[in-house]
C-alpha cells in the first residue's frame, strides 16, 4: 500500500517526509512501548503508536523504522520533526484511537509481525 | 578508535545521542547494517538505562576492526540484585520513565539479546559499569 493511500485512509496530516509518500509499506506494528519496538529484530514495520516524544523518534533511528504514525490526536513538535528530518523519516498525525487505526490499516490489508 | 560521552542524570531530551552517532560512525565503516542495528539498540538501551536510574557517567566505545567494545559507565545508586534485574518484567523504573515508553523490565534482557558478549559489574553506592561486545563481522 502507498504511503499516500496510508495517509488517505487515516485521515492523517503528513508532517514530515511528503517526498516519500509514493512508496510502499506492506506491514505494521502498534505499540506505545519503546522497549517493544526495539526487540524488532530485522523487521522494518511502519509504527503506529500513541506516544508522542523525542524519544518516539530516537527509538525508530536506532531500530531503522522510519515511517510513523502518531494516533490519539498527538502531535509532533518541532523538534521531534526536525530529527525525523534529520533521519529522513516520514511522519504523519492521525486523530483516531489506535484502535480504530490499526482496524482501518488491517481493513486496508497492512501485516502485522506476528 | 576510541569515542567517548558524558551521560546526563535525567537528560531525556539527549538520551540516544550517544548510540546515534556510534550508529553514524559504524555506517561510515560500512559495518553490516544488521550488525550496526543490534549495536545501537542494545546501547541506547543502555544509554536510557543509566538516564533513568543514575546520576550520571560515560559511555566509551573502542572499535577495531573484528569488534566493538561499549562502556557504560555511572556513578550509582548501583544495582543490589543483577540476577533479579536481568529477569524480563522487572524493574524499578519511575512513572515519569514509564511515561516515556520504557520501564517494562525489557532493557537488561534486549541488551543480552543483542550483543555477542556482556558483562555487568554493580556495587551499590559506587555505581554499575555495563559492557558490552559486539562481533563486527
Amino acid at each position: 500500500m502507498k504511503l499516500t493511500e496510508i495517509a488517505e485512509l487515516l485521515n492523517a496530516r503528513v508532517v514530515c517526509g511528503q517526498e516519500r509518500l509514493e512508496e510502499e509499506q506492506d506491514i505494521a506494528f502498534a505499540s506505545d512501548l519503546m522497549s517493544d519496538i526495539l526487540t524488532l529484530g530485522d523487521n522494518f514495520p511502519m509504527i503506529v503508536t500513541g506516544l508522542c516524544t523525542m524519544q518516539t523518534i530516537r527509538t525508530c533511528e536506532m531500530g531503522n523504522l522510519d515511517i510513523i504514525v502518531f494516533v490519539r490526536k498527538k502531535k509532533a513538535t518541532p523538534e521531534m520533526v526536525e530529527l525525523a528530518e534529520e533521519n529522513d523519516m516520514v511522519l504523519m498525525e492521525c486523530d483516531f484511537s489506535m484502535f480504530k487505526a490499526c482496524g482501518l490499516l488491517w481493513e486496508a490489508g497492512l501485516k502485522p509481525i506476528y | 578508535m576510541h569515542l567517548e560521552y558524558t551521560i546526563v542524570e535525567g537528560d531525556f531530551v539527549n538520551a540516544g545521542s550517544a548510540s546515534s552517532s556510534i550508529k553514524k560512525t559504524l555506517k561510515q565503516l560500512n559495518v553490516n547494517p544488521s550488525i550496526v542495528k543490534r549495536v545501537v539498540v542494545a546501547l541506547y538501551e543502555a544509554e536510557v538505562n543509566a538516564i533513568a536510574h543514575a546520576y550520571g557517567g560515560k559511555v566509551t566505545a573502542d572499535i577495531d576492526a573484528g569488534t566493538i567494545l561499549l562502556r557504560v559507565i555511572d556513578r550509582g545508586p548501583g544495582i543490589p540484585d543483577i540476577d533479579w534485574a536481568m529477569q524480563e518484567g522487572n524493574s524499578t523504573a519511575s512513572p515519569e520513565v514509564r511515561d516515556m515508553g520504557f520501564g517494562a523490565g525489557m532493557g537488561l534482557p534486549n541488551i543480552k539479546k543483542n550483543v555477542d558478549r556482556l558483562n555487568v559489574q554493580s556495587t551499590v553506592g559506587v555505581g554499575t559499569t555495563v559492557e558490552m561486545e559486539v562481533n563486527l563481522a
